[in-house]
């Protein structure tokens, strides 16, 4: 398997490789053969330049020789096994893609046993095993932490996982689905279905009243009546929905950006937001770790964590 | 120099005044050398440095420092444990600073006394020393050896031969052993050797340095001054006038020739070289010093110590061949002239780098506090709001603990007014926990009231602490403020 892209250049390297190869061959059997001659016998080869700088001739020792000859016959056998001419794959049938293969095949089995035992294992029983933490924390921080941090508190449009608030629900089983197939957020824009500007504006101050945030009373009294055509998504006290993943309005957890301007502006332009599908990054198993270690994150005291000391490797 | 491989033309050319015709091919098959032993001063001091590197190269390995070994490059781990130091990946510069040091080092010894390095320390010549003596001890002395190569094969040049290369390969084994023994607990090494249990990486790299020691010491010999190592030739570069290098007193010395020991030496209008040839036999790189300095030459003073014992003999004066300058040759300078000039501004000014070097990487260690500290932005989140108005940036800090013990390590920070550091892998009191010469990640909040400080990038720096040294440690890092 090469990627060439003509018929040209694997020629071209082989040519070049065995011309090189052969080329230095010949030229050490023939300056084997060569004797110079030194005319006054004070080891230098008689040419002269500048009138009077002259070239000595020190003989290379002949172990030398032998480097070379043993250089030019490991390369032959080396071309011969390994991939090196053109399209040549080598006796051997070893490539770089094959390598990297075996070697995940082989990690893959020697945890093998290790992802059986975690398998087996309830989710909250998993949390707080150091081990799959540990493992956990490493999955989460190569394919998670780039959206969710670092520390997993989210960022505006990324929800923490850290705090109890779930938009889908927060148990181990649905986490372990969100993690899978992904999810998607949608509310559409409802600014005609609320009314006038006025009207979305007092929509918006009894969503902030809600959660007892900073708010006009009046308008949100206003609000209140217009807040049905939310109600049916958002309930109609405002706690959310999980089944359809319709965000808890009173709290004061604001994914998309807190106060009465984003609120207006989401009521009008709605919203979606789109977590990717993880189903072909990992294996079921790891799956199934990395679920434990995110519901580890909101369900487990920080102090009953375990440190994780994971080596900086 | 090696005498070329000569085809004389026409024998009928040494007649004639004409130069003699020679042929020469462009490969010479090496001649073998036979350095006669010899004793007297400077074979006195090679030996000595021989024992102390030796003792060290062989003996520091088994030395223990507290649970483990005092000495022990982890490459595996990637942790280097010197005494009571532990060095991570991230402490490379100390060791690009001793590699200047040695460099700077070889720069001095050789603007002073020539090849000292060469002579006396370098594990090519020493290795040579001891499998040399090795040698004599089972061969004999150079003629014995000389005859017994040329003798046909039989049984008692066969037991000789194989007693040595025996020998030999077992030191060989015993050296490659050593070296590992730098890299894993030698300890464990051995009881692995004993039960037959030594991983291929270890095996391949005892059997390796053990094969380079009994190549290069047994075989190679001055073949690898001569033609593979780099710095042999670039040594000449940094001699002067006022070198100190082995030399061979051309004045005193000249015309040569042998001459009845009851003669007085002004008699008979020959100097003071009998021309003996004992310094061109005990020259381990097979050159004859009187034809002045050459390339080969180590700077040994196997010359000088093996003249010195025929002018004795002769009852004339040592020196003939001598560690002397060029300036001292031509000048005919006194002992204490040549000397004084020892001290002059390219010695001075190596001395004085070096020293600052030496100075400044002896402070470092001393100041060197026993945990590091790595700040990295998130690279997920900017900045944030959350709860209570709050803004806020995530790091995540890495703590290495250098010391062989738990230690605990408490965050702050600074840079703004107000900062406010949270952090998740606080524990009781709101400290860090790292276990000994481990190495831990960290995420780590800091938190200002939002709209308190105008948008942008502000500088804060974090001071990490530990509890047991109580020594600080500071990172800058930026805190970002979104518009």
């Amino acid at each position: 398997m090469s990627d060439f892209t003509s018929n040209f250049w694997p020629v071209f390297i082989t040519v070049i490789t065995l011309g090189g190869i052969f080329g230095c061959a010949l030229l050490l059997w023939l300056t084997s053969k060569v004797k110079v001659a030194s005319a006054n016998g004070d080891n230098t080869s008689g040419h002269v330049w500048d009138g009077n700088l002259r070239e000595m001739n020190n003989p290379l020792p002949r172990w030398w020789v032998w480097l070379f000859i043993i250089t030019i016959v490991f390369g032959l056998i080396y071309l011969a096994a390994y991939p090196g001419l053109g399209r040549f794959e080598g006796k051997l049938g070893w490539s770089e893609v094959n390598q990297y293969d075996n070697e995940v095949a082989a990690a893959n089995k020697a945890l093998e046993p290790l992802y059986a035992k975690f398998a087996a294992m309830p989710v909250n029983e998993l949390a707080a095993n150091a081990e799959a933490k540990a493992i956990g924390e490493r999955l989460f921080m190569n394919n998670c932490a780039q959206c969710h941090g670092s520390d997993a508190r989210g960022s505006r449009g990324f929800p923490n996982l850290t705090d109890n608030d779930w938009i889908h629900g927060g148990t181990p089983e649905i986490i372990q689905t969100t993690i899978t197939g992904g999810r998607v957020g949608m509310m559409p824009p409802m600014a005609a279905a609320v009314g006038n500007a006025d009207d979305v504006k007092n929509v918006a101050n009894y969503v902030l009243s809600l959660s007892d945030s900073t708010h006009d009373a009046a308008r949100a009294a206003l609000g209140k009546e217009k807040f049905a055509a939310c109600a049916a998504c958002h309930g109609a006290d405002g706690k959310g929905n999980i089944a359809i993943g319709a965000p808890n309005l009173s709290d004061k957890i604001w994914l998309h950006g807190a106060g009465e301007a984003a609120i207006i502006k989401r009521i009008n332009e709605g919203k979606t937001n789109q977590m990717p599908a993880q189903a072909t990054k990992f294996t079921p198993e790891q799956i199934h770790v990395l679920a434990a270690y995110v519901w580890g994150l909101s369900n487990l005291a920080p102090s009953s964590l375990a440190p994780s000391s994971t080596a900086a490797k | 120099m090696n005498s070329p491989q000569t085809i004389t033309k026409a024998e009928e050319n040494l007649s004639t005044d004409l130069p003699e015709a020679v042929v020469v091919s462009l490969y010479a098959a090496q001649e073998k050398i036979y350095p006669r032993s010899i004793s007297g001063f400077f074979t006195k001091w090679r030996w000595v440095m021989i024992w102390l590197t030796q003792l060290f190269f062989y003996g520091m390995p088994w030395l223990a420092w507290g649970q483990r070994q005092a000495l022990l490059f982890d490459l595996e781990a990637k942790r280097f444990y010197i005494f009571n130091l532990v060095f991570y990946p991230q402490d490379l510069i100390y060791l690009t600073a001793i590699l200047i040091i040695s460099a700077l080092s070889l720069f001095l010894f050789t603007a002073v006394a020539g090849r000292l390095w060469c002579g006396y320390t370098c594990p090519q010549t020493v290795y040579t020393e001891i499998f040399l003596w090795i040698e004599s001890k089972i061969e004999g002395d150079r003629a014995a050896r000389i005859k017994l190569d040329e003798s046909a094969m039989s049984a008692k040049k066969l037991l000789k031969k194989g007693s040595k290369h025996f020998v030999w390969i077992t030191f060989a084994l015993w050296t490659g052993f050593t070296f590992v023994g730098y890299f894993t607990p030698i300890r464990e090494l051995l009881a692995e050797f004993i039960h037959h249990d030594v991983g291929p990486w270890e095996t391949f790299w005892v059997l390796f340095y053990g094969f380079a020691t009994y190549g290069n010491a047994g075989f190679m010999r001055e073949q690898v001054c001569k033609y593979m190592c780099p710095y042999a030739r670039f040594q000449s570069a940094m001699f002067d006038d006022d070198t100190l290098i082995v030399t061979y007193d051309e004045a005193r010395g000249e015309p040569r020739g042998g001459r009845s020991r009851k003669v007085e030496s002004d008699s008979h209008g020959l100097g003071s070289c009998i021309d003996c040839s004992l310094c061109v036999q005990v020259c381990p790189t097979g050159i004859d010093i009187r034809k002045g300095l050459q390339y080969e030459c180590i700077g040994c003073g196997a010359c000088a110590d093996v003249c010195d014992t025929v002018m004795d003999k002769m009852g004339y004066a040592r020196g003939l061949v001598k560690y002397s300058t060029q300036h001292a040759v031509t000048n005919n300078w006194t002992h204490k002239q040549m000397l004084q000039r020892i001290v002059r501004p390219r010695v001075l000014i190596y001395a004085t780098i070096l020293t600052l070097l030496v100075t400044g990487l002896l402070v470092s260690l001393w100041l060197r506090t026993p945990f590091r500290v790595d700040v990295v932005r998130d690279r997920g989140v900017m900045a944030r709001l959350v709860d209570g108005g709050l803004l806020e940036n995530v790091y995540r800090l890495q703590i290495m603990n250098a010391t062989e013990t738990v230690q605990h390590y408490r965050i702050s920070a600074s840079g703004i007014e107000g900062l406010i550091v949270e952090s998740d892998g606080e524990e009781v009191n709101r400290t860090i926990t790292v276990e000994p010469a481990e190495a831990r990640w960290i995420s780590v909040r800091l938190e200002i009231p939002d709209g308190s400080i105008e948008p942008g990038s502000h500088k804060v720096e974090f001071q990490i602490q530990s509890l047991e040294s109580k020594e600080i440690v500071a990172e800058k890092s930026i805190f970002l403020v979104p518009r």
